[in-house]
């Protein structure tokens, strides 16, 4: 492999106390507005305006911190947190880490953003409404869908939108009551089996076959108790199955409909389309494959997209254009209803809209070229270091990720891909990611090197889980010890946190179990901890 | 001379000599021997039609102001919209520390690379522990109507009921979001929805009719406080005892910036306290700043059936150092699929950042002034526009911030005096008089913390002009 030097990597190490350790009584952070005396004088004493027993009369036990220690405190979480700007994060696949351009965040901190309110008049919302439904004409060019909902809170809320629609449809035609199964894969992601759960639906997971679900499996279970089904394509292990439209075909024959999770589409824009491979319904999550931030988790958009038959269901409202202008369609008998309350998180939808047109086509199709360039590349580097293999489809090539297993390193050394994880980020990258449940393929990981990525990262990527390997067969202790440079040393027991008696979800919950178990002060104070 | 090919600022690798030497590396002379696997009737084999890109960044920064300056904002047009978002003052810290790179671009990282997401995390939880008086919060989900769904569905697994009350003046859209949760009735693991009476003028829940419709099949008695037509229910003791006599739970909705003066719904027995945090320092975002969040008390039932993920403050190696990690994961649909608690998934993690510091800064104090002077202001704000002639304030109950105005007498509909409000500049309340239309031809006011005196007695002259 390629010669790399290690960066000589430590992460910010404050001992930084918990927030409500902080502060003095009588500390100010904000001193919020207070009512105009003349309004205070007019309508009396606040106290009065509630009645007696709704009154707090003990004030929440907030800490009290002056303002400039609030913001070192979180500052200091935030260097505390690699994030995916500085921590090289090919490591989280299934996630499409790409960057987000800075100056979406401009236009999206707008107070044209910022400062509106969702129930405003049609006419004062107009820029806004503008490009939700441009970028439901790129989304249903880059789908071959026909109408797109950005209602939904992230990718596992579009998957349950389309549980949603499918049960109204069938409700419509009057065949809920026998269409009660919905289909899904063994290597498309959980939500998709969960949410047609909660829906209502008895979920049935299709085996793979050497690492393709099983068209045999999917024969024999489907018929006239099939709701639909929904799969997604290349699969978590970053494997295409090409017998897709088999699937699709399939299911429609038996009345089914077909649901594609394209969460992340990264490798497929401009190459190939859901309307083509015979979907209904499709989402892309907007904060992966179209470059919003992933703010610790949210907020978020499973941009969901469907074909004519389905648009009746969608949510309300849904975006129209007529004579120039944008409005708001709430007279939809059909429609579901509500998913999540207003239009969803259109910040997500502004930044997809700019950074598909920043891209153009030529862009779009560059950009999923590249990951898949980028993917096999890295996997070339990967499958170089003994203990490390990628199961199932010998000799296909894989798309945007693999899942890659380190059994064999298990074997030999005794570590897994939970011990390289702990050592990896000593070396200044984010994480890998492992997989989904279950662990199908044993000691997984599953790195994404998006676009995004140069050559030099795949490389450095590379030579650390490389390094990580070695040690495990040259000096375990470090391993087994492992991390070494980061903030905080090893968990010392994960099992506390599924025991009731240990686990603490709170401060307040932390102190009383300490009390109970006759602890003392929660610990140390700061300067006793060198 | 040959153009030279395109670099994008974003694909480092869209450089030929680099792409070239890659493809080298694979021994494949392009991506197509990738893409092979694609059978040739799924390809797209033309370009894909969108206009041309403006590869730009200020060419593309000046096209996207140039379509958002088309919306109005609150700030030069005076809002008195609520209904679920509100306006309140965003501190600058907030902003500061939420626009962070790291809190920004984070996802998945683990415990230790990305340690301070997850203190971020215990102490959101510990500091809505606090306002709430409650042990238990879970990371937060997508809004106010999914929690109050899920918290619905936590209680019927608790319980293993089928039934959930809860009363009519609730939110029509999260009463829809909760009819999708509780699936149609036809289906066999339906939870059903009972609607309870209320008192329209009072606000309160009819606790005969409630009487009349609790059973040993109610899972749960669901109420909002404030409502969703900003009264506040007094009843919150007589409507727990009633759900604990009848072994049913006890859950309340609630906007967490009223918690300064309002009692924490644990204090008048509620064992599921759900809302949403946008009020707590998330900017409205045109409806993009929701953030559903529920808590319990920390009894191993409830976290067995919370669907979302819940972390744990735990001991490292060294003594006195703390890290955190999930409490009990392999329960959630990550662990589970179709057989784990519902679901859960990227719903809205920056928020609990921009909630940790607004009540940090806030501090006990800072809630309880800014509920004092949102009692106040909205307080005023009713008597100034009950004393138009042809406007009437329906309701005599209690309210925090939000209240139903009506204008039967006025001679106009609502939306054409929001009409004439708009041209003197102000959005007027959100026009209830189709979700309600018992209360006539009203609309839902919204007044927090930002309105000032002047603001109200423009609102109140404004009105007095439209409704001449």
């Amino acid at each position: 492999m390629k010669e790399v030097r290690l960066r000589r990597y430590h992460a910010p190490a404050y001992d930084e106390p918990i927030i409500m350790e902080m502060g003095q009584k009588g500390q100010r952070g904000i001193i919020p507005p207070q009512a105009d005396p003349q309004i205070a004088k007019r309508v009396g004493p606040a106290d009065k305006l509630v009645p007696g027993k709704m009154l707090r009369r003990k004030p929440p036990a907030l800490p009290e911190i002056d303002q400039y220690h609030v913001l070192s405190h979180f500052l200091r979480l935030s260097q505390m947190t690699l994030g995916m700007e500085t921590g090289t994060d090919i490591s989280e696949g299934t996630c499409t880490m790409k960057y987000s351009p800075k100056m979406h965040e401009q236009l999206v901190r707008m107070p044209q953003v910022t400062d509106v309110h969702p129930l405003q008049p049609e006419d004062t919302i107009q820029g806004i409404l503008e490009i939700a439904w441009k970028l439901r004409g790129f989304l249903n060019e880059i789908s071959g869908m026909s109408e797109f909902s950005f209602q939904t809170g992230g990718g596992a809320h579009a998957t349950y939108l389309n549980a949603c629609v499918v049960r109204r449809y069938h409700e419509s035609r009057g065949e809920l009551d026998r269409r009660t199964e919905m289909i899904t894969t063994q290597f498309t992601h959980p939500c998709n089996a969960a949410t047609p759960a909660t829906a209502g639906f008895k979920v049935i997971i299709l085996p793979h076959r050497k690492g393709y679900p099983d068209l045999d499996a999917l024969k024999a279970v489907v018929g006239e108790h099939t709701a639909g089904i929904h799969m997604t394509n290349p699969e978590d292990t970053g494997i295409y199955n090409p017998r897709v439209r088999e699937f699709t075909d399939i299911v429609h024959e038996a009345g089914g409909l077909c649901f594609y999770d394209q969460a992340n589409a990264n490798g497929l824009l401009g190459i190939a389309r859901a309307l083509e491979a015979g979907f209904d319904a499709c989402h892309f999550n907007l904060h992966k494959t179209f470059s919003s931030p992933h703010g610790c988790e949210g907020p978020a958009s499973g941009a969901y997209g469907c074909t004519e038959r389905l648009a009746p269901f969608l949510p309300v409202p849904v975006v129209t254009e007529r004579a120039g202008g944008y409005h708001l369609d709430y007279d939809r008998p059909q429609s579901i209803g509500k998913m999540r309350s207003f239009f969803g998180n259109l910040q997500c939808v502004i930044r997809a809209y700019a950074w598909i047109l920043s891209m153009g086509a030529e862009g779009l199709k560059s950009a999923a070229e590249i990951s898949v360039i980028n993917n096999n590349y890295l996997e070339k580097l990967l499958l170089q270091i003994p203990g490390i293999t990628h199961p199932y489809a010998e000799g296909r090539r894989r798309f945007e990720q693999v899942r890659y297993s380190m059994q064999e390193l298990k074997e030999q050394t005794g570590f897994g891909s939970h011990d390289i994880q702990d050592r990896m980020v000593d070396f200044g990258i984010q994480s890998y990611w492992l997989s989904h449940h279950p662990f199908v393929v044993p000691e997984p990981f599953t790195p994404e090197p998006c676009e995004t990525y140069s050559k030099e990262d795949l490389e450095y990527w590379a030579a650390v889980i490389e390094q990580a390997c070695r040690e495990a067969r040259e000096n375990p202790e470090l391993i087994r010890t492992a991390p070494h440079n980061q903030a905080v040393g090893k968990i010392k027991d994960f099992s506390a946190a599924d025991d009731p008696e240990s686990w603490a979800i709170t401060w307040r919950g932390f102190q009383r179990k300490r009390r109970a178990a006759g602890g003392g002060a929660p610990r140390p104070s700061a300067d006793s901890t060198a | 001379m040959k153009q030279k090919p395109f670099v994008h600022p974003y694909i480092p690798n869209s450089e030929p000599v680099i792409r070239e030497a890659m493809l080298k590396e694979l021994g494949i002379p392009g991506p197509e021997e990738i893409y092979a696997e694609i059978p040739d009737a799924l390809r797209l084999k033309r370009p894909l039609d969108l206009p041309q890109p403006i590869a730009c960044e200020m060419e593309l920064k000046r096209h996207l102001e140039s379509i958002l300056l088309k919306n109005s904002t609150c700030r030069e047009t005076l809002s008195f919209l609520g209904g679920g978002c509100w306006q309140h003052y965003v501190p600058a810290v907030v902003d500061e520390i939420v626009n962070r790179s790291e809190y920004l671009t984070a996802y998945c990282g683990m415990n230790y690379s990305d340690l301070g997401k997850y203190q971020a995390r215990f102490e959101f939880n510990s500091l809505m522990g606090e306002l709430l008086e409650l042990d238990a919060v879970s990371e937060p989900i997508y809004d106010w109507g999914s929690v109050a769904g899920l918290s619905i569905r936590m209680a019927a697994r608790i319980n293993g009921r089928n039934e959930v009350l809860l009363p009519g003046s609730i939110c029509p859209q999260r009463l829809g979001q909760i009819r999708l949760l509780c699936q149609p009735e036809i289906m066999p693991n339906s939870i059903k929805i009972r609607i309870v009476d209320w008192d329209p003028e009072s606000g309160r829940m009819d606790l005969a009719d409630l009487k009349r419709k609790i059973s040993e099949k109610t899972a749960a008695i669901y109420i909002e406080n404030p409502s969703y037509l900003g009264f506040i229910e007094e009843q919150g003791e007589e409507i727990s005892a009633l759900a604990h006599k009848n072994g049913a739970l006890f859950i309340v909705g609630v906007d967490p910036i009223s918690l300064g003066v309002l009692q924490p719904p644990a204090r008048y027995g509620a064992d599921i306290t759900c809302g949403d945090l946008q009020s707590l320092g998330i900017h409205m975002n045109c409806g993009g700043g929701q953030s559903g969040f529920i808590a319990f008390r920390d009894e191993e039932t409830y976290v067995a059936e919370c669907p979302l993920a819940i972390y744990s403050i735990m001991e490292t190696v060294r003594e006195g150092q703390y890290a955190f990690a999930e409490v009990r994961a392999e329960r959630t649909s990550y662990g589970l699929r179709d057989k784990g608690k519902d679901w859960v998934g990227t719903a809205s993690g920056l928020w609990t950042i921009a909630a940790s510091v607004y009540l940090s800064l806030m501090g006990p104090r800072g809630m309880e002034e800014i509920g004092r002077t949102i009692l106040q202001n909205a307080g005023y704000a009713k008597e100034l526009l009950a004393g138009i002639a042809g406007v009437r304030v329906p309701m005599t109950s209690a309210t925090l911030k939000e209240f139903v105005v009506n204008f039967d007498a006025a001679g106009k509909n609502v939306a054409e005096i929001n009409r004439g409000l708009l041209e003197r500049r102000i959005f007027g309340g959100k026009d209830i008089s189709s979700e309600f239309p018992q209360f006539g031809n009203s609309a839902l006011f919204c007044v927090t913390e930002v309105h000032s005196r002047e603001d109200l007695e423009r609102l109140a002259a404004a009105l007095k002009e439209v409704l001449k």
